[in-house]
Order: structure tokens, then C-alpha cells, then sequence
């Protein structure tokens, strides 16, 4: 059970910039994800944290400690690598009770608690088993059962669904996350994939190039990026981004896209240049009102939704309505934006402007 | 069907492969076979043409390889019977056991420098290998081609340099500056070849013993050395095997306590007429260690212990 905070952390290999300065809380019992594309430092974050990498600079601390110089085997945490790393020469049982010997814990109590772990995990069967001919599944819950055999103040998990079947990942992380919620421990995951940490994540870093872009609740980084990379990678499809050429002041409610007015939240503050307006395409409607129209290029049928992609005169958007609504490729619609959830970007800076929607988001992250 | 298909072979295409690999074999294990049979040959039948290859075998090659003998009247013999087997075959030629042979000493000298070097090759680089695979070392790379470059030429070629090295540090003929010598020349080999074996280790093994509680080098021993087993049995072979045979420097830097076998078995010959079964007895025993360490390791060199551990 543990609280981590990450201050300023930085990590150089050579002349390469790995992680620049990464500063986030991770709350006691909280299921975190460090999502990112990858080569965006969350791995190497991940692995400063767990004693594995010296930060170059910055401070780690695990429950209020100071853990940045410290041996790995210090920090009483446990690791789940992607590629699981059990220990070819021994068997499932010895795998799992490999960190206790190293505590010195008796012959009957390791046999107790290796037993336990098993009943727990439902692998009771193959604990005498050589853990060469397991399934990725097996692997998999050996490689958890070795990781809170000890009790660990926190888990730290590198892509550990990254090495399975597709089919078999889905199942596997509602074991993962339910696996947490019974123990309550701390878990820091790290994915590429922005469906794993929305469906799993009680909290998401988001990192890219080495710098945390956002941190906070998924449905906050969903609704209210702080930067045009958050806008691009969570979602699918992605945010709609038009850019346009422009100003707005602080304290308007809405600003001019090609002749239309679109209202939005009220703005706190101004920005005038190349600024990029963004919308959700389940925040975007098809209403013969509006003055902002588009031509319908494709659609895109999903069951009870459909995606439709219009060309506008700021790019490209694309619309998620009902699969009721007719639509014609070729026609042109007019668009309307849900003027409670448009967020407005600095191309420049690729940073949000704080509007009344965003601001207790972006305060905290 | 083109030519390159992979298709199972006929019976006849398997029976021709058959044939071809067991003739290669026996050409190959031809002159290891002579030689074993030469070794219980009598001198007479040993220098035979055209050779026998059916003859009676006797123990005399082996037993003038273990003995020094002197020859002795008949009047002598007489009155000294033989009293064991082994001094009635040597009776037959008018002679008398008078002690051991040098050959004992020379074996075990090859025994003590063969396979000290070896352990020492071997355990001083599989350090060196893992330090070079795990650790960022300024000048890594430059570091092990200077490593690989201490074999670019003979080491033979140095020869003249090491006599004079080892004289005026009175290294000539110990067994501390033969293991010495071997272990530096093996030293390249078994660097270059742990390293690939330890490079082949995902460091996530070592990553993850290091989480569970050991130090670092606690998960070398428990985790990287069992699976490096292969690596090491293979080097070893290799180091054994070079320092084993090695001829030219036991010759020129060994003579009396700490000479090897190779340099020591042409000097049988010598000894009482050209004593081929004596000298084919020697290179058989000579060739035991080596083989029986092969043997012993072959499980380590085909078995693949991480197959299947790791999924990539």
C-alpha cells in the first residue's frame, strides 16, 4: 500500500533524452496507467521508479521515502514484464516462490502462501509443472503469482497483456483489474493502448517525446485534453481538429470558424495566431441550420452508430450519429458542435486554452 | 517442383546420404583407430607390411610406456624369475623393470595446466563477458576488438618474446606460467564466445531476480550462470582442447617438472629402438581426458534449457 510521487524526473542515455521532467501523484491503491506511443519514455519512467534505471535527476518517493538511489530489492515492489521473465530452469512452483527465499520465510510457510497464490489465481494444477510448455495465459498468472506472492508495497506492470492473443488479452485484463481491486494495492501499468488504459485505468500519465502531455481521470484526459497529441491519440476515431487563422479573447463564448459562429465554453484566457478547434465526433451533428457545412466523403457503418467522415473547409471531421440518420456520400450537410464540449488549442504551443469546460481539468493535471 | 522445394527424402536419397556419412566417418576415425590398435600391437607386428590387421594383442606397448627397463643376462633373469605379468612380458626381450616411466608425471602435468587454464579461461571470462554484455563500459566495443585482436596472428609467432619474459621471471617450466600462458591465449576465444551466449539472455531474468530481492550478484550466479551452462560447457571444450594439445610452447618452455604430455610422447621413441606400440599407448591415454570431458558435457551442448521460457 503506498502513495508515489514523481518529481521532476529525468533520464539521459548518452546524448539521447529519454524522459525530460515527469511530475505526477500516484494515489494509494490506485490502477495507473502510463500511456504513450512508443519510445516516449513511460517504460524507462516505469523502470526508474522500480530501481531498475538511476534517474539522471529529479526525485522518486514511495510513501513519503526518498527512493531514487535505492537498490530495487529495496523498495519492496513487484514487477510484471512484458515478456514475463519466469526463470526457465525452474518450475511454476519454485518460479513463485523464488522471492520469498530470498526474505529467508520458512520452508512451510513459502509452501503456504506458494499454495495460496495458486488456489488464487487458478493454477493450482500445473505448480510441479517446468514453466517452458505453459500458455501465454499460464505464463502470464505465474508471472502475477511471483509478483504479489510478497505482498509488495506496489505493482509495476510493463505492457503485461503486450505478449498475448487478442482474444485472450480482454479476459485477461478483467482478471488483472479485478485481481487489483480485491488486493488494493498500488499498480503502475504501462500500455500503448488507449482502450486498455480508459478500460482499466482509475487514473492515466500520458506521455509523448519524454514529457507528461496529461495526467488525470480518463474521462477528464477524454473529454479535455490539455494538448493537440492528447486530442489525437485518445479516442477512435481520434478528436476532430480544424485549424483556422484567428483570435480569440478571454472571456468569449465563441469564436468565428469560416464565417459561422461557434459558441464553446466561456474562454479564461485569449490567444490570437494559428489556433485549431476541437470536438469530439460524438459532439459533432448533422443540422441543416448551420452554416458550417461539409461534403460527405464516407461512411462508416458500426451497429448502433455510424462515422461519418465530411469534407470541410477547415479538414477533414468525422461525426458519430445515429445509424438511423440517412446519409448520401456526396451530400452536403451542415455541421453543428455541442458548444459545452469544443475545445479550442495554440497550434503554436499545442497547448489547450483554459475555457470554463477545461479549467478544474488542466488546474489539477 | 523446383529444385529448392523441401520435400522428404526417398528411400534410396536417405540410404545414399546414409552411406556417404558413415564412409566419411570411418575415413575420418581411421588414423584414432590405427593408432588404438597399434597401441596393443608387438613391436614386430606394429612395423609389419603389409600391416596386420588381425594380430594378437598384447600389453607391451603399455607397459614399456609406464617403465624404464634395463636389459640383463640370461644368467640374471634365471635366477630372478619374473614375479608379475608385467615383468614376464618385459623378460621375453632379456630386460628388468627398473622403475616408473616419466609419462605419469607428464600426464598429470597436462591434467594440472590442461584444466586449470581452462577453469580459469573460463571463469575469468564468462566475468568479463557478462560485465561486457550488462554494463555500459567506456570504449566497449574498442575494448573487445583489442580482446579479439590478441588472436590475429599465431601465438606461436610470440614465442621468442614470452621465453625471455618467462625466463627472467622465472616462470620457465611451472605449472603457474604454463596455466598462465594458456589462459591468456584461451582468454579472446571464451570472451567472445560467453558474450554471444550471455547476450542471448534476456536481461529481464536478471531484472527481474534483482526486483524479488537478490543483488546483483546473487541473480548472476542463480539466474544467468544456470542458463549460460550451454555457453560455458561449449567454451570449456574449446579451451581444453587448445590448451590440451598444445605442442609448440610445452616444447619450448617446459623440460623437466612441469613438461606436458605432447612434447613428452616423441621422446619415447627414443628410448630402446623405435617403440611404436609404446608411443601409440601414450597418445591413446592421451586422448581419454578429452574425450571423456566431451562426453560428459554433450548434454549441455544439446540441450536448449530456456527453449520455450520466453515468449518473443
Amino acid at each position: 500500500m503506498a502513495q508515489i510521487r514523481i518529481e521532476n524526473l529525468r533520464k539521459d542515455f548518452g546524448d539521447f533524452n529519454a524522459v525530460k521532467s515527469s511530475t505526477f501523484t500516484i494515489e494509494d491503491g490506485e490502477f495507473f496507467m502510463l500511456l504513450g506511443p512508443s519510445g516516449c519514455g513511460k517504460t524507462t519512467t516505469l523502470r526508474m521508479m522500480a530501481g531498475l534505471e538511476l534517474p539522471t535527476s529529479g526525485e522518486i518517493y514511495i510513501d513519503g521515502e526518498e527512493v531514487g538511489g535505492r537498490r530495487a530489492s529495496e523498495r519492496d515492489i513487484a514487477f510484471v514484464f512484458q515478456m514475463f521473465a519466469l526463470y526457465p530452469h525452474m518450475n511454476v512452483r519454485r518460479n513463485i516462490a523464488y522471492p520469498l527465499r530470498s526474505q529467508g520465510v520458512s520452508r512451510t510457510e513459502t509452501k503456504r502462501k506458494v499454495e495460496e497464490i495458486a488456489r488464487l489465481l487458478g493454477i493450482e494444477d500445473i505448480l510441479d509443472t517446468p514453466v517452458g510448455g505453459l500458455s501465454g495465459g499460464d505464463r502470464q498468472r505465474v508471472a502475477l503469482g511471483r509478483a504479489i506472492v510478497r505482498e509488495p508495497k506496489a505493482f509495476f506492470m510493463d505492457e503485461p497483456l503486450g505478449a498475448l492473443d487478442a482474444e485472450f488479452r480482454e479476459h485477461m485484463a478483467e482478471e488483472l483489474r479485478a485481481l487489483h481491486d480485491r488486493m488494493g494495492a498500488t499498480t503502475v501499468y504501462v500500455t500503448h493502448d488507449q482502450l486498455e488504459a480508459m478500460q482499466m485505468g482509475d487514473k492515466i500519465v500520458v506521455m509523448n517525446h519524454g514529457v507528461v502531455e496529461q495526467f488525470g481521470v480518463p474521462q477528464d484526459l477524454y473529454d479535455w485534453p490539455a494538448s493537440l497529441f492528447v486530442a489525437g491519440f485518445l479516442g477512435s476515431p481520434p478528436m476532430n481538429v480544424l485549424q483556422f487563422d484567428g483570435a480569440v479573447s478571454e472571456g468569449a463564448g465563441a469564436l468565428e470558424l469560416g464565417g459561422t459562429s461557434v459558441t464553446m465554453p466561456v474562454t479564461r484566457e485569449g490567444a490570437r495566431g494559428r489556433l485549431a478547434l476541437g470536438v469530439r465526433p460524438e459532439h459533432v451533428h448533422l443540422d441543416s441550420d448551420s452554416g458550417y457545412r461539409g461534403r460527405v466523403i464516407a461512411t462508416e457503418y458500426l451497429g448502433t452508430t455510424q462515422i461519418v467522415t465530411l469534407a470541410a473547409e477547415h479538414g477533414e471531421v468525422k461525426a458519430r450519429i445515429p445509424s438511423d440518420i440517412r446519409v448520401a456520400e456526396g451530400e452536403t450537410a451542415g455541421l453543428r458542435f455541442d458548444a459545452r464540449k469544443v475545445s479550442v488549442f495554440d497550434v503554436e504551443t499545442s497547448r489547450a486554452l483554459r475555457s470554463a469546460g477545461n479549467e478544474e481539468v488542466l488546474n489539477h493535471g | 517442383m523446383s529444385d529448392f522445394s523441401v520435400t522428404a527424402a526417398s528411400r534410396p536419397q536417405k540410404w545414399i546420404a546414409g552411406i556417404l556419412v558413415i564412409g566419411y566417418a570411418l575415413i575420418t576415425i581411421l588414423p584414432l583407430l590405427w593408432i588404438i590398435a597399434t597401441g596393443f600391437k608387438s613391436p614386430s607386428d606394429a612395423i609389419a607390411y603389409p600391416p596386420k590387421i588381425v594380430f594378437e594383442p598384447t600389453l607391451e606397448g603399455y607397459v614399456n610406456l609406464f617403465t624404464t627397463r634395463t636389459r640383463q643376462t640370461a644368467e640374471f633373469l634365471a635366477e630372478n624369475p619374473p614375479q608379475t605379468w608385467y615383468e614376464a612380458i618385459v623378460a621375453k626381450y632379456d630386460m628388468t623393470i627398473v622403475g616408473p616411466s616419466r609419462f605419469g608425471e607428464r600426464f598429470m602435468n597436462s591434467v594440472i595446466i590442461g584444466f586449470g587454464s581452462t577453469f580459469l579461461s573460463v571463469f575469468l571470462g564468462t566475468l568479463a563477458a557478462y560485465a561486457f554484455s550488462r554494463f555500459r563500459i567506456p570504449l566497449k566495443d574498442d575494448l573487445m576488438f583489442f580482446i579479439l585482436s590478441t588472436r590475429m596472428m599465431p601465438p606461436i609467432a610470440v614465442a621468442i618474446p614470452i621465453f625471455l619474459m618467462f625466463r627472467s621471471l622465472g616462470l620457465s617450466d611451472t605449472h603457474a606460467g604454463m596455466i598462465m600462458l594458456y589462459t591468456a591465449v584461451n582468454l579472446s576465444l571464451s570472451v567472445w564466445l560467453l558474450k554471444g551466449f550471455i547476450d542471448e539472455i534476456p536481461r529481464e531474468y536478471e531484472e527481474a531476480a534483482l526486483i524479488d530481492g537478490y543483488t546483483r550478484f546473487q541473480a548472476f550466479t542463480k539466474v544467468v550462470l544456470p542458463q549460460a551452462a550451454t555457453g560455458i560447457a561449449s567454451t570449456a571444450i574449446f579451451c581444453l582442447i587448445f590448451a590440451w594439445n598444445e605442442y609448440a610452447f610445452a616444447v619450448l618452455l617446459t623440460s623437466g617438472t612441469a613438461q606436458t604430455a605432447p612434447p613428452f610422447i616423441p621422446t619415447i621413441i627414443g628410448v630402446g629402438g623405435q617403440d611404436w606400440p609404446a608411443v601409440a599407448a601414450g597418445a591413446t591415454i592421451f586422448l581419454l581426458p578429452v574425450v571423456v570431458f566431451t562426453i560428459l558435457l554433450r548434454k549441455h551442448l544439446l540441450r536448449g534449457i530456456t527453449f520455450g521460457a520466453v515468449r518473443k
